[in-house]
């Protein structure tokens, strides 16, 4: 569904992404691990047109998205969750949801803030609270529950389980587990190996803005030397 | 009209000087429709309504052929193209409209006027009165109970976080700029049969949106809200109640509400400046080409004129002021890392300075000169000590108030500065009286500061300015205390101005109110943006250029601001970064990074 070839992107004359190639299928979730500053946001960005990239392809549904306006990929049922969150902290619970809703397409039962609030039951005990109170995990949630407003067919979701308590990284598991289970794709990136495995099919390792290493996760789970070369800290 | 200026400010942070043209127009615009349109209501009410729409479909124009592709421009280049956009519209109205005052008929049904305790109001004030709360609320609902409000709440905070939810935040900017026109428009309109239209209302009225905006905190419609219904309150009883100490009082409201909230009424403080914060270019010492440049500029300035004529030399003597002035504002502006929309301020306060010594003190030249850089000084201080406190559009804005009421003081208090006659009789003495004599002494003194100033910025003081600016918590904490840094920057400024006012005081024989107003310290702007605000050159290499290109424009055309404004803008789009500053990037595209 999504398939990114070939792309590259600069800041000035420093190369930031270089040749950077994936795939993510419906209802599969595919994990991007790279350590810290590897290149997996600005990756994520430049699929999303939020960076421009240099070189490279981008297509989600058969169509080429490269170079096209954020809003416009965005329209197209490609979804984005920020690492920053980047909640808006003025705005409401319901508020924030709204900005995000975008009509349905055909055959997909919309989101509706009923529906996001099973799946995140905490937001729905604070509907009404501005989006600046609410603790990290709960913004974290928020802005999955935003994106799906939007009601996307591929999410880009940057690094959902930083700097949350492990009580709350094990619900939003449970909550990417539902998501793909009903057929949502969902490209991913982490640090953490340990939550990376329980949710994704496959994995893609990039290093220094470069992919070093694709494969299922029970391939990644075997090769040692990968893990430690790339992501051991 | 603050209205419109803070919904399209708190989304776009694009301040714009045009909103006042906006306004200006929608006086102008309804002026025509009224008087074509056959009498009674819906004539009236029609031409109303019709100048406002008007008014919103220029902005649109405006917003889509001009500011759309400044967008990811620094806020100054911004700011300059708006007042390029407001210099051509000046001239627009002037060729549709004719220079008189026009004055527009009273509103049918409201022509009477009652009593309330013992004051007689027009019904028109108290509609008035009325309507602006009612617009406010209607605003204040369109924004919180509308998906297109949440939207632009949303953008206001996070743009490109709204264009990745799948908004188009570019359509959604343009209806803002589109309602806050139609709010300026409707604004101006409605000034129709309460005051004359004339072709300075577009500053005035800037001024006091600005002073709205700052009272109510930048963004916050609710503040914006309570701050304009306070000033508008203040100004429609003040200006019956007492006339002459309104914009005193207006000043004592926002000069107490910034010390105790420095971000306004409802005002949350400014996120540090997101996006890509470019590093501001070094300031080395100037290359040798530079210098050689610079010599043989001095040279040609000390030799040329003995044979040059007595206006050339008036011309020159001016440009050697604007220099000294520019490069003070520069020190604010570049180290500093503050801007100021009111440094001609100092400038006026500088002429006033010399001028008043000579008229009341009957000091010789010597010591009204000497006066004139203390009295800048000393406002300097007061002034700066407000505005140092913040940072950034808020700070510049102050700068603008402080301006403001300094202008209208001068203008305002008859018996000693002489109101708009000024104060005439301002000669040099006999020694220096002849033009050339003169413009030697403004060059000796006036390349004196700018090198002065220069010598600042590479001192101990300027490597602090700089740091402050850089960052000002990591500055802190190496010890500079950011607050005195500023304060004395400012206040240096202040004095540099007071310089180059009082030279000019004495140049020009006399001294007005326009020494301090709104378009001086536009030009100083100006001087500075075109020649870049980042290069210790820019200031001169503006100052002559801006100088130059006005005097040229203003002898052979008679609408020379239509052209400069169209110059200004272009600049804007193709010079991002001033003359200087693009003069640098081409010479060290072809020698290599510096």
């Amino acid at each position: 569904m999504l398939r990114v070839s070939g792309l590259s992107a600069h800041y000035g004359r420093a190369h930031i992404l270089e040749d950077v190639a994936l795939e993510v299928a419906a209802g599969e979730v595919v994990v991007l691990l790279g350590r810290n500053g590897a290149g997996k946001s600005t990756t994520m960005k430049a699929i999303m047109g939020l960076v421009p990239s240099s070189a490279g392809r981008v297509e989600f549904d058969g169509a080429e998205i490269t170079g096209r306006e954020p809003f416009e990929i965005a329209r197209r049922g490609l979804g984005y969750v920020p690492e920053e969150r980047r909640i808006f902290t003025e705005l409401t619970v319901l508020e924030n949801l709204e900005v995000g809703r975008r009509p349905a397409m055909a055959g997909q039962a919309p989101w509706t803030p009923a529906r996001l609030f099973e799946l995140f039951p905490s937001l729905g005990r604070m509907q009404d609270r501005a989006g600046g109170r609410m603790s990290g995990g709960e913004q974290q949630m928020l802005t999955i529950a935003r994106t799906l407003m939007g009601n996307p067919r591929l999410i880009l979701l940057d690094e959902p389980s930083e700097g949350l308590a492990p009580v709350v990284v094990e619900r939003m598991a449970e909550a990417i587990v539902t998501l793909k289970a009903s057929g949502l794709g969902i490209l991913l990136s982490e640090q953490n190996l340990h939550f990376a495995r329980g949710v994704s099919d496959r994995a893609t390792i990039i290093e220094k803005g470069r992919i070093r290493w694709s494969g299922t996760i029970p391939a990644l789970l075997e090769a040692e030397e990968v893990r430690e070369q790339y992501l051991s800290v | 009209m603050a209205s419109g200026l803070t919904v399209i400010f708190g989304v776009s942070r694009i301040v714009n000087f045009a909103h006042g043209s906006f306004y200006m127009l929608g006086a102008y615009l309804a002026w025509t429709l009224v008087t074509s349109l056959p009498r009674g209501h819906l004539g009236f009410w029609g031409g109303v309504l019709g100048a406002a729409l008007l008014v919103g479909v220029i902005g649109l124009v405006v917003e889509m052929l001009l500011l759309r592709r400044i967008y990811r421009a620094p806020e100054l280049f911004q700011l300059l193209a708006t007042f390029g956009v407001v210099l051509v519209v000046q001239d627009v109205a002037l060729l549709t409209w004719g220079a008189q005052d026009l004055l527009g008929p009273r509103a049918p049904g409201l022509r009477g006027s009652t009593e309330i305790l013992g004051l007689r109001f027009p019904l028109y004030e108290l509609f008035l009165i009325v309507v602006g709360p009612v617009v406010l609320g209607l605003l204040l609902l369109l924004f919180h109970r509308t998906r297109w409000g949440t939207l632009v709440r949303a953008a206001t905070q996070d743009r490109e976080m709204v264009g990745a939810l799948g908004v188009n935040q570019r359509m959604l900017f343009t209806s803002v700029f589109f309602l806050g026109s139609v709010l300026a428009g409707l604004g101006g309109a409605l000034q129709l049969p309460r005051e004359s239209v004339n072709l300075h209302m577009d500053l005035a009225i800037i001024t006091e949106a600005f002073v709205v905006v700052v009272v109510g905190g930048l963004g916050s419609l609710s503040g914006a809200a309570l701050a304009a219904l306070l000033i508008g309150e203040l100004h429609a009883f003040g200006i019956l109640v007492f006339p002459k100490i309104t914009l005193v009082l207006v000043f004592l409201v926002m000069a107490v509400v910034l010390v105790v909230r420095p971000h306004g009424l409802r005002g949350k403080p400014q996120p540090a400046a997101h996006g890509v914060a470019a590093a501001e270019p070094m300031i080395g010492a100037a290359p040798r080409a530079l210098k050689l440049a610079g010599a043989v500029g001095l040279a040609l300035a000390v030799a040329l004129p003995p044979f040059l004529g007595d206006y050339a030399l008036t011309v020159l003597t001016e440009i050697a002021i604007c220099i000294l002035f520019a490069a003070s504002l520069h020190l604010i502006m570049g180290p500093g890392g503050m801007a100021s929309f009111g440094h001609a301020a100092y400038f006026g306060l500088g002429a006033y300075g010399a001028a008043l010594a000579a008229t009341w003190l009957g000091v010789p030249m010597l010591g009204g000169m000497l006066l004139a850089p203390v009295l800048a000084g000393i406002f300097g201080v007061v002034f700066g000590w407000f505005c140092v406190r913040l940072s950034g559009v808020y700070s510049a804005m102050l700068t603008l108030a402080f301006a403001q009421i300094a202008w209208s003081v001068a203008f305002q208090w008859v018996e000693v500065t002489g109101g708009d006659n000024g104060i005439l009789g301002v000669w040099p003495d006999a020694w220096a009286a002849g033009k050339l004599t003169y413009y030697y002494l403004a060059l000796a003194l006036c390349l004196g500061g700018t090198l002065l100033l220069r010598r600042v910025v590479h001192a101990p003081f300027g490597y602090a300015l700089r740091a402050q600016r850089d960052s000002a918590l990591r500055a802190e904490a190496i010890g500079i205390d950011a607050f005195r840094i500023r304060w004395w920057g400012f206040t240096l400024a202040a004095v540099a101005a007071g310089v180059a006012g009082g030279l000019f005081a004495y140049g020009k024989g006399s001294v007005f109110p326009t020494y301090l107003a709104i378009p001086r310290s536009v030009d100083a702007l100006l001087m500075v943006l075109l020649g870049g605000v980042q290069t210790l050159t820019g200031p001169i290499i503006g100052a002559i250029a801006y100088t130059g290109l006005q005097e040229q424009l203003m002898r052979l055309l008679e609408y020379w601001r239509l052209v400069l404004g169209a110059v200004i803008i272009l600049l804007v789009l193709f010079f991002p970064q001033g003359l200087a500053g693009a003069a640098r990037a081409m010479w060290e595209r072809r020698h290599g990074d510096a």
